[in-house]
């Protein structure tokens, strides 16, 4: 890889010639604000938050999108380019309700994130500003375009990685708004409720429909595979109390950061209060609960008398796509090399 | 092939043909017929003339005779007497075309007199729909030359010396475009025609395909054996039926000659092209909103780098050009670089058409060459402001451009000129404005555009022209603080500087020129509550002039009592209080009432 030098805030650092401004002062620790960009999607260059100085260049340049060259020199945090970012915040919270008490995105947005580190208390214009219903057709997720930014990224990602296209923007100038086609409704459209559009809304625009209340900072993230397919996503599940309230995906090297209808939005069985937490046995026609040593205890012996009755060739097994590689693995080495039978099967052969 | 006597030249221009030129067509051929002169006389119907504000227009060969506002009663006057007896109907021509009783061909006009036809050749001359017109008129020799003679590095070098900048706005030397895009790596390649004309009032691309398609066809094709490519995609604006239906036809007839198609002249060369009609937004003029719209997407800009001529219509390279300035080339291959690069000015040779609108007496299209003073367009050619009233200044550029003023009247336009002044070329649109027109209102209209065309994708576009065309509201409804202006200035400087295209990067021009040369009017709206031309309703007064009678009849209806005098005296209005419902003024029996 060829390398070109560059000076960022008057230092000089050498990286690699295919680099974008953003990610050589990313290597050198110096934080640009984003909105809009994401590395896993085409550069859309959109919430210009992200503008820095470019020596030689007439207006502020996307540091997202601009490739580096040899001699660049370039100016990240100049009076010129803080001004800007204040001033687009500036514009964005005018058309924005005031929400960051009772949004359950504060914490975690964006926007205000980066409204304190640029001290934009207030807007400085008044004057219109959106008024959409809440699109709340959808069982596990609203859409609340009054906090919309238009960074795009919902309809990106569902273009570009998850390809279902079921969402786009509608009308243009300031009335653009993200949308099902002919505003159906997100329940009406193609949309298979990936929610990957959710988990990559910078602010309180596109949230899970959530059962129970909680601050993000409340929670603590806790780093799993996701237990409903082999496909082995990684994700984040938040959790409060000992209880899981919502799932965000994290990048793993099968999921890219994306995750499905079920990784995402199916968490609630967890803390059902109809879930089995102990083995139950069957005594006198009742079931009852027991200990998992009582259970395998169990099982262990009714095998060892039915095969020495009837042979190993009686058995057969039934595994779960929900278990992993490696427990399907070991399930088939049970019943082969420990049972003796070759009829074990998988349910996500059929 | 039949020779004529004598030519009826009737323009098929939108202009004129809005106004039943198309009849007019008709009316003459069935009468030629009907006195049995159909051998000697030829009608054409031709693309648009410019001097719109004299359609329809007919004009008749080998005099010239240039007549205006022709009625379909009319016609058969002009047969009988001029084509029949040779008489000149006088009555029915355009009234510049005579002057002390002697009568001038169109050449001697004034308005086209000072014009130098270049890009607007054939409009007005040939028959859109006759590919064997453009022909006679050399057509396609800039092609077979190129083809026969040049390699495609010979070609570019002369479109490079030619100095050729875009027409379509920003002035991009067109040679150093196409050695970009012949540079650019890739076995496929578009060349990309610009026909969404959309400034508002600017009308020249329009005519150029209603009136000469085959240049632009011409053109296009030397693009492709210039930068290696064999499709062209011409965008045009789908509310330009007339144009799209004539290159159709143009297109076709070139495909029979085998000008268009698979070996074209037999040289070995391919090259076809497309029509695909605009989506209906200004936006979708920006060439990488134009891409996205021809690829079936939302006409959305893309950020630049990288550029069409490397990643252009599918991510391959692509070569943009304006109408305009593809209209151009057939010439310059033809007469040469020395010829071209004597017209104009250094830095921006050849001519540039012009949409006169506004506050003037000549409103239409004129071609005059670049360096040309604002002051000979204005007044020699358009003929100067109508009743009288005081020039202001004058708008090129569009929304994206900026308002030039009297003491600029002698700057020779070219591209650079313009930018100097805080205004631009743009594609042409000139507006002219007198002592009528507020400046803030002006600021305002195009505010309202650029806001309305907005594409929504950044947010300082789409967000900032909001509010600056709000405050610009509340200004010119009285509501302004001074402090408006400072937040104006702000915005705009922002917008401008981070935008993604050049409409944002651009829309702010408007406030900022007028704020610059006109910003006494700016705080006279803010600070005085008062507009200085009389435009912002909000901002005037009602007054009680001398004429009243002290009939008391206003008094009597006024619903803030603010009108005081005694019988018989005159009366006067308190303004503190006034609410300005009018009522007084509709009362006044003797207009003693007035705004001001
Ligand atoms: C908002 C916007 C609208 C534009 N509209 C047009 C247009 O209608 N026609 C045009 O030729 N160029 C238009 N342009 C300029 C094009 O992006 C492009 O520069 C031009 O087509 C290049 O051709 P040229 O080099 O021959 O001028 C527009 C640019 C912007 C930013
Ligand atoms: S989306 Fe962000 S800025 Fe908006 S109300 Fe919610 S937390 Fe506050
Ligand atoms: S949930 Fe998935 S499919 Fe539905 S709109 Fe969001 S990203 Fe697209
Ligand atoms: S809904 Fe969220 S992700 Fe989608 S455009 Fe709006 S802010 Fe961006
Ligand atoms: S998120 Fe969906 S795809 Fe990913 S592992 Fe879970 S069930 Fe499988
Ligand atoms: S500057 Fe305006 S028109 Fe251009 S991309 Fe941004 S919002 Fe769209
Ligand atoms: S405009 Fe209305 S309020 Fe004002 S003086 Fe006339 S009648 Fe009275």
């Amino acid at each position: 890889m060829d390398t070109v030098i560059i000076k960022i805030n008057d230092e000089r650092v050498e990286v690699p010639n295919d680099f974008t401004i953003l990610q050589a002062a990313k290597k050198m620790g110096i934080d640009i604000p984003t909105l809009c960009y994401d590395e896993r999607l085409e550069s859309h260059a959109a919430c210009r938050m992200c503008v820095v100085e470019v020596e030689g260049a007439r207006n502020l340049q996307t540091s997202c999108s601009l490739k580096v060259a040899d001699g660049m020199e370039i100016k990240t945090h100049s009076e010129r380019v803080i001004q800007a970012r204040k001033d687009i915040l500036d514009l964005l919270w005018a058309n924005h309700p005031n929400d960051c008490l009772t949004c359950e995105k504060s914490g975690e947005c964006k926007l205000q994130e980066y409204c304190y580190k640029y001290d934009v208390k207030e807007t400085t214009f008044e004057g219109k500003r959106k008024n959409y219903e809440i699109d709340d057709s959808s069982p596990f997720f609203y859409n609340n375009q009054n906090k919309c930014i238009n960074c795009g990224k919902c309809v990106r990602v569902c273009s570009e990685l998850q390809h279902t296209n079921a969402i786009g923007f509608s009308e243009r100038g300031f009335n653009t708004h993200v949308s099902t086609p002919f505003e159906i409704g997100i329940d009406n459209s193609v949309c298979v409720s990936c929610g990957n559009c959710v988990s990559v809304c910078p602010v309180g625009a596109l949230m899970p429909k959530s059962k129970e209340k909680f601050r993000l900072w409340e929670t603590k993230k806790v780093r799993t595979t996701c237990s409903y397919c082999g496909v082995g996503c990684q994700m984040d599940l938040l959790v409060k109390d000992n209880k899981v309230v919502g799932v965000q995906p994290a990048n793993g090297p099968s999921n890219n950061g994306l995750l499905c209808v079920k990784g995402k939005f199916g968490f609630n069985f967890i803390n059902h209060p109809d879930r089995l937490n102990k083995p139950l046995i069957k005594k006198d026609g009742q079931f009852v609960e027991s200990s998992w040593e009582e259970a395998y205890g169990l099982i262990v012996e009714k095998v060892n008398n039915i095969k020495s009755e009837k042979g190993s060739e009686v058995f057969a097994g039934f595994t779960s796509a929900r278990c992993t590689n490696e427990e399907n693995y070991l399930f088939q080495k049970l019943f082969r090399a420990g049972i003796g039978t070759n009829s074990v099967d998988h349910c996500a052969r059929l | 092939m039949n020779i004529y006597r004598s030519h009826v030249l009737i323009c098929g221009g939108t202009g004129c043909t809005s106004s039943k030129s198309d009849k007019l067509q008709k009316e003459f051929q069935n009468l030629i017929q009907k006195k049995d002169l159909d051998k000697e006389v030829k009608v054409v119907r031709t693309g648009c003339f410019g001097l719109c504000e004299a359609g329809p227009i007919v004009i008749v060969y080998p005099e010239g005779s240039f007549y205006s506002q022709i009625k379909l009663e009319d016609v058969e006057e002009i047969v009988e007497e001029h084509l029949l007896k040779g008489v000149v109907v006088k009555r029915l021509l355009y009234k510049g075309a005579i002057s002390e009783e002697a009568i001038k061909s169109i050449y001697e006009v004034d308005f086209y007199k000072k014009q130098e036809r270049i890009a607007l050749k054939n409009c007005g001359v040939i028959s859109p729909e006759d590919i064997y017109e453009y022909i006679a008129f050399d057509g396609y020799m800039g092609l077979a030359k190129a083809l026969t003679e040049m390699s495609p590095e010979e070609v570019i070098k002369v479109v490079t010396e030619s100095g050729l900048r875009g027409r379509g706005g920003a002035g991009f030397p067109t040679g150093l475009k196409w050695n970009f895009a012949a540079k650019a790596t890739g076995n496929e390649k578009y060349v990309l025609c610009n026909a969404d004309e959309g400034d508002p009032g600017a009308f020249m691309d329009r005519s150029i395909l209603e009136g000469d398609p085959h240049s632009v066809i011409e053109a296009m094709s030397l693009a492709g054996y210039a930068i290696g490519s064999n499709q062209g995609y011409v965008y045009v604006r789908a509310e330009y039926p007339i144009a799209v239906q004539r290159l159709q036809i143009a297109i076709n007839q070139a495909r029979e000659k085998g000008l268009l198609g698979k070996n074209i002249l037999g040289t070995g060369f391919d090259f076809d092209m497309e029509i695909r009609l605009g989506a209906g937004a200004f936006v979708c003029g920006e060439e990488t909103a134009l891409i996205a719209s021809i690829e079936g997407e939302r006409g959305m800009p893309r950020n630049k780098p990288p550029f069409p001529a490397n990643k252009g219509l599918w991510q391959k390279p692509s070569l943009i050009n304006n109408v305009e300035t593809y209209a151009n080339i057939p010439q310059i291959m033809l007469k040469g670089v020395d010829w071209f690069k004597s017209i104009g000015t250094e830095k921006s040779s050849g001519t540039k058409v012009f949409a006169l609108g506004g506050k003037i007496e000549n409103t239409g299209l004129v071609e005059i060459p670049m360096g040309t003073p604002l002051r000979k367009v204005i007044y020699d050619i358009g003929g100067g402001i109508p009743n009288g009233k005081e020039f202001k200044a004058v708008q090129t550029g569009g929304p994206s451009g900026g308002c030039i003023t009297a003491d600029h009247l002698d700057t020779p336009i070219d591209f650079d000129s313009l930018v100097a002044l805080g205004s631009m070329m743009g594609s042409g649109g000139m507006i002219v404005m007198d002592e009528d027109n507020c400046m803030v209102d002006i600021a305002r209209f195009f505010l309202d555009f650029t806001v309305e065309e907005s594409c929504g994708k950044c947010n300082p576009c789409r967000e900032g022209t909001q509010r600056m065309l709000e405050i610009l509201e509340r200004i010119t409804e009285g509501k302004g603080e001074v402090e408006d202006i400072d937040k104006l200035e702000r915005l705009a400087k922002t917008i401008k500087d981070t935008s993604l295209c050049g409409l944002g990067q651009t829309a702010p021009n408007p406030v900022l020129s007028t704020l610059k040369y006109f910003r006494h009017e700016y705080e006279a709206h803010v600070i005085d509550k008062t507009c200085p031309a009389g435009q912002c309703k909000a901002l005037l007064d009602y007054f009680i002039t001398d004429k009243c009678k002290g009939c008391t009849k206003c008094a009597r209806v006024c619903p803030s009592s603010c009108i005081t005098g005694k019988v018989k005296e005159i009366h006067s209005i308190n303004n503190k209080l006034c609410i300005k419902c009018g009522a007084c003024m509709e009362a006044c029996p003797f207009d003693a009432i007035i705004l001001k």
